[in-house]
């Protein structure tokens, strides 16, 4: 049934979720639902565009879970896409996979490009959990914090060195602390990444006469309002090689757990300017399933 | 935030384990009529886990005793109907597990209750429990706080209390 939920994510979500729910309601609910985050666009476990220190999936008995996800942006100009899958082993490591597409739609005639010119990459990522547990741990402040790396491969590699961009690939290192505040039914979230990468690499690593890391911050804030629904906001910054006036991304969004395996995350996001098309903004829909 | 959060780590004490006075020895099998007779121990507030909270709000958002009976009966009904833990109740004591989870959710919402079982570290000692049990446990909690109609803040208040005693209970 969980595969078919899988094959179903692109399409199907509303007949998923109701298969699911049938199954039975004594292992509905789990770990406090939603505190494990969703798939962020890189595939980490997160929120949209923000990297927490949970490790993705529930816990499962042999201590294995793992989960994929598909998204889908509008913006103004350009249509942002990924799908990815990721796995959680023994709530400790996190490896995931993720696909991303950038689809210049009509903007690329403009850009010189082409009609529906596509930059894409593939993120392959690992996180480890150091210590802390942002659930358990109620009684401290310490949260949990986990370190991770991200291989990202860029395709488009013409394009992408005459814009400027010294690489197609690149490593990025993060270190992120998440805590879940149950008295105060608050998530909270920041990550610091070394990175080279131009609109998360989409559009290449470095620069000219810029291939140096930069240290960028991820934050988000989540509120959780039900059982199923949270509410936040989250923000990330990011470095500017290319010259290309490259902005911060910020989104405000809601995350709604069907159920344990089935969750649906909405956002309204802002990407600031994106290859000199200004006010990228739109909304983000996101679908992951959990098995 | 990172440096506000690393910081507060540094600085974060960890409660002392339950140093706790011992006020008098209890001697179950003679006080409870129809439980099982269990060796003699010491009883102290401290083994309760944690300390209650303050005032009364949240021993009313529970809906004081009646509530809280309710709460812990279908919380044991839920774990015993579950496959994934109800072997680990089998051959224990249902009466007195009934008895002391009252006593204590009542202690820690404030509600004026003594707390007379044993301390978390040592009756789930040698269970073998592992997280999944722990948040099986939690699963079935939080469907008879939503039965009892319980607020979700005022849930996570409660699961706030209890959330640390997995490093008690849990041993990995
Ligand atoms: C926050 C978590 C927990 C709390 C507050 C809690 C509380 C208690 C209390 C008050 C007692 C009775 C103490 C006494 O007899 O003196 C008890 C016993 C017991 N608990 Fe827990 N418990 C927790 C987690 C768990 C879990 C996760 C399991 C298994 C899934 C479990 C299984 C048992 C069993 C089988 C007993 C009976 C032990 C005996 O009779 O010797 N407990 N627990």
């Amino acid at each position: 049934m969980r595969k078919i939920c899988a094959a179903l994510l692109g399409a199907g979500m509303v007949l998923c979720a109701q298969a699911a729910q049938a199954q039975t309601e004594m292992r509905e609910g789990g770990k406090l639902l939603l505190t494990e985050g969703v798939s962020n666009i890189e595939g980490a476990g997160g929120g949209g565009i923000a990297t927490w220190a949970l490790i993705t999936g529930y816990e499962t008995r042999d201590g294995i879970g793992a989960n994929v996800h598909a998204t889908g942006i509008q913006l103004k100009d350009y249509q942002f896409r990924a799908y990815g899958a990721a796995v959680g082993i023994r709530d400790r490591v996190e490896l995931s996979y993720a696909h991303q597409e950038f689809d210049t739609q009509g903007t690329g005639v403009k850009l010189g490009l082409g009609r529906d010119f596509t930059f894409s990459q593939d993120v392959y990522g690992a996180k480890v959990k150091l210590l802390g547990d942002a659930v358990y741990d109620q009684d401290s402040w310490v949260p949990q914090v986990s370190v991770g790396a991200q291989y990202k491969r860029a395709s488009q590699s013409g394009v992408l060195s005459f814009l400027g961009a010294k690489d197609n690939s690149g490593v990025d290192w993060f270190v992120a602390a998440s805590k879940v505040f149950l008295n105060e039914s608050l998530v909270l979230n920041g990550a610091v990444r070394e990175t080279k990468a131009n609109q998360t690499g989409l559009l290449g690593f470095g620069g000219p006469g810029n291939d140096n890391y930069h240290t960028e911050f991820e934050g988000s804030a989540a509120l959780l309002l039900t059982k199923r629904f949270a509410a936040g906001v989250e923000y990330r910054t990011k470095p500017n090689n290319l010259g290309l006036k490259e902005d911060d991304w910020k989104d405000v969004f809601v995350a709604y757990a069907l159920n344990k395996h089935l969750s649906v995350t909405a956002a309204y996001v802002d990407l600031g300017e994106i290859a000199t098309f200004r006010n990228q903004r739109g909304g983000y829909l996101s679908l992951q399933a959990g098995f | 935030m990172i440096q506000a959060l690393l910081f507060a780590a540094a600085v974060a004490t960890t409660p002392a384990p339950a140093a706790a006075p011992t006020f008098k020895i209890e001697h179950p099998s003679t006080k409870y009529p129809g439980e099982e007779e269990i060796a003699d121990y010491a009883h102290a507030p401290a083994n309760a886990g944690t300390t209650p909270f303050e005032g009364d709000g949240m021993w009313k958002a529970f809906h004081e005793k009646a509530g809280v009976d309710r709460v812990v009966d279908e919380l044991v009904d839920r774990s015993l109907a579950d496959p994934r833990i109800s072997d680990i109740f089998k051959s224990h004591d249902m009466v007195r597990l009934r008895r002391t989870l009252k006593e204590q959710f009542c202690y820690l919402l404030n509600g004026g209750c003594d707390y007379s079982g044993r301390d978390m570290k040592t009756v789930h000692k040698d269970m073998g429990l592992q997280n999944t049990d722990f948040n099986a446990l939690v699963e079935h909690l939080q469907v008879a706080m939503d039965h009892e109609k319980i607020g979700f803040r005022d849930q996570n208040r409660f699961l706030a209390k209890l959330a640390p005693m997995q490093r008690q209970a849990v041993e990995r």
